[in-house]
């Protein structure tokens, strides 16, 4: 894996609007992780060097964020927020129901590579929990009957 | 009553666009501010409001602006940072005004940036408000292009840039020295205070980091006065509160009332009560980092200093109900758990201190309590207290555990029996 030219130019432009361009760290790895999907130590070691610091440095930062992957994910990843009012209102209900229908358990990704199921904190929708993302969307008062028909539309194995 | 924060947000839940928002007085308050106000005048008029912060701590804002250098001798570059980092458990007030009305935080974020003569400013925006990314996006878009936002506001000799800059999730970059750093690219630890963000903040120059609910009562307190502003409130701390309530309510929600209206008249009125067959145990007046109180605090106003004085904190107004089918020690298992993952790991007391806490726990609901691991959790919530640890994440995670051995002792003494004598309290 190696960056495009397209993923050096985005991430360059980014880095012009700080003093130093290490400040689009973020930016960079999302940039990146947009069309790879994740973050390869080699595509680690090529962003670090474009924004001018050690890989040690960006591997500080990109171990240190929920959003941002070190192993490979699904086509989709699942993050179901597990903190307190979701998981009073039913998350562990919706996780074991996720586990069961994808045979994944928290932290694996299904064999044809669609779906990886994650936790995630709080996802700031208490007043419609449980929540869950998929992908980019937000899904809101989550049961397992919505699971069937939510993973139905996006095209679950 | 008056609610002006969320007079324009939308029942069905899409965006407040700019054209509607003119049409509502939007941008008269910064209209004003830049034909009739002196920076420090605006600063003047916020610090008589009594505006406090509202992402948690409560500290006056006029107040936290006095502290930017000034005038000739003052650096050329300072910036103004919105906070929206919204990730405390509970808390999802910020949510509704970045998606419900993004012109209002910008009028309001010009509002402030002249306020301390700052060119440029950031909106820090947690990376999973992903509709609140793309309608700010499209908001800043449009002010720029209406002369808003750019070189010369309205005509005037103030010009802002202002970005938007979407984190990758963590918790600590709520703190402000955190997100400070975060921001510059660096690894999101706290820094040590001082010297102050005002003095010397992002890229070492002064600045103000600010909430986002703060930063939207700007356009109405500078369009409306002072003594507008205080008569919005029912106790001595003015203006309005964005409350919300989850747990097993009726109908969970955020509401825009006046500063001091009781807990009970928010879950009562506005959440529906509890659901049927539920009882309130107890509740998180403010969010996952404040102490428990109970149904006899309920006629509390929920303002900064009444929450206190009942041994707890406003935080973000945003309350986590306890009903009476949960267990008590679960749920504070479930808060020290966020705490001990989203420690950032920097200083001893947190990084050690919060996974000792959560395994003290897992063992005394797994059955493998020992009578004196009580004690530890208490002695735990001295040594993780304030000024023992180097921010406020610590501290926050132990409210809620110190106040739930004090209220909820023989829910924690219930775990020490053997298994056969405890009886089915909770599912």
């Amino acid at each position: 894996m190696t960056l495009t030219s397209d993923e050096i130019q985005a991430i360059l432009r980014e880095a012009r609007h700080f003093p130093h361009p290490s400040a689009a760290a973020i930016e960079a790895l999302n940039v990146v992780q947009r069309s790879h999907g994740w973050i390869s130590d080699e595509l680690l070691q090529e962003i670090a060097e474009l924004l001018g610091m050690s890989p040690a440095e960006l591997d500080s930062i990109a171990t240190f964020y929920n959003l941002i992957y070190r192993r490979p994910v699904g086509r989709r990843v699942i993050h179901y927020c597990n903190s307190v009012s979701c998981w009073m209102l039913g998350a562990e209900d919706n996780r074991r129901h996720l586990s069961e229908k994808l045979g994944i358990a928290v932290g694996e990704t299904t064999g044809n590579g669609e779906y990886t199921l994650l936790p995630i904190v709080c996802l700031g929708a208490c007043d419609k929990a449980p929540v869950l993302m998929i992908g980019d969307e937000t899904h809101f008062n989550v049961d397992p009957a919505r699971l069937d028909d939510i993973l139905g539309e996006t095209g679950a194995p | 009553m008056d609610k002006p924060l969320t007079r324009n947000i939308k029942s069905d839940g899409s965006t407040v666009t700019l054209a509607e928002y003119l049409a509502s007085g939007g941008y008269e308050g910064l209209k004003k501010t830049l034909a009739e106000f002196a920076p420090l005048d605006v600063q003047q008029r916020v610090k008589d409001s009594g505006l406090r912060g509202r992402g948690g701590a409560g500290f006056p804002t006029g107040l936290k602006w006095s502290f930017v250098p000034m005038g000739e001798d003052a650096p050329r570059t300072k910036y103004l940072v919105v906070n929206g980092d919204e990730m405390e458990p509970g808390a999802f007030k910020d949510r509704l005004l970045l998606e419900g009305d993004p012109h209002q935080l910008i009028e309001g974020v010009v509002i402030a940036a002249y306020a301390i003569q700052a060119n440029i400013a950031y909106v820090f925006l947690r990376g999973e408000y992903r509709l609140a990314a793309a309608r700010l996006r499209q908001a800043i878009a449009e002010a720029e292009a209406q002369g808003l936002l750019g070189e010369g506001i309205l005509g005037s000799g103030f010009s802002l840039d202002l970005r938007l800059h979407t984190s990758a999730g963590r918790y600590i970059c709520g703190e402000e020295t955190a997100l400070l750093n975060s921001l510059e690219g660096k690894r999101a630890n706290p820094r040590a205070k001082p010297p102050f963000p005002q003095v010397s903040g992002l890229f070492g120059k002064p600045t103000i980091v600010n909430n986002v609910e703060t930063l939207c009562n700007l356009p109405h307190i500078l369009r409306n006065g002072v003594e507008w502003y205080k008569g919005l409130s029912r106790t001595g701390e003015p203006g309005t509160k964005i409350y919300g309530v989850s747990g097993r309510v009726r109908s969970p929600g955020a509401w825009e009332l006046p500063m001091g209206t009781t807990a009970r008249e928010i879950i009562e009125e506005h959440a529906g009560g509890m659901r049927d067959g539920y009882r309130l145990k107890g509740y998180l007046p403010g969010g996952a980092s404040t102490d428990f109180l109970l149904p006899e605090h309920l006629d509390i106003p929920m303002d900064y200093g009444s929450i206190g004085k009942a041994g707890s904190r406003l935080g973000t107004g945003t309350m986590i109900l306890l009903d009476d089918k949960t267990c008590p020690v679960q749920m504070v298992l479930n808060l020290e758990r966020f705490f001990a993952q989203e420690s950032c790991g920097w200083c001893t007391p947190c990084r050690d201190g919060l996974p000792w806490t959560v395994s003290l726990l897992e063992g005394l609901i797994e059955g493998r309590g020992r009578p004196e691991d009580l004690a530890t959790l208490e002695r735990l919530c001295g040594l993780l207290g304030p000024g023992n640890t180097f921010c406020a994440l610590a501290p926050g995670a132990m409210e809620p555990l110190q106040s739930a051995l004090k209220y909820f002792r023989a829910d924690f003494e219930r775990y020490l029996q053997p298994q056969t004598t405890r009886g089915g309290m909770y599912a």
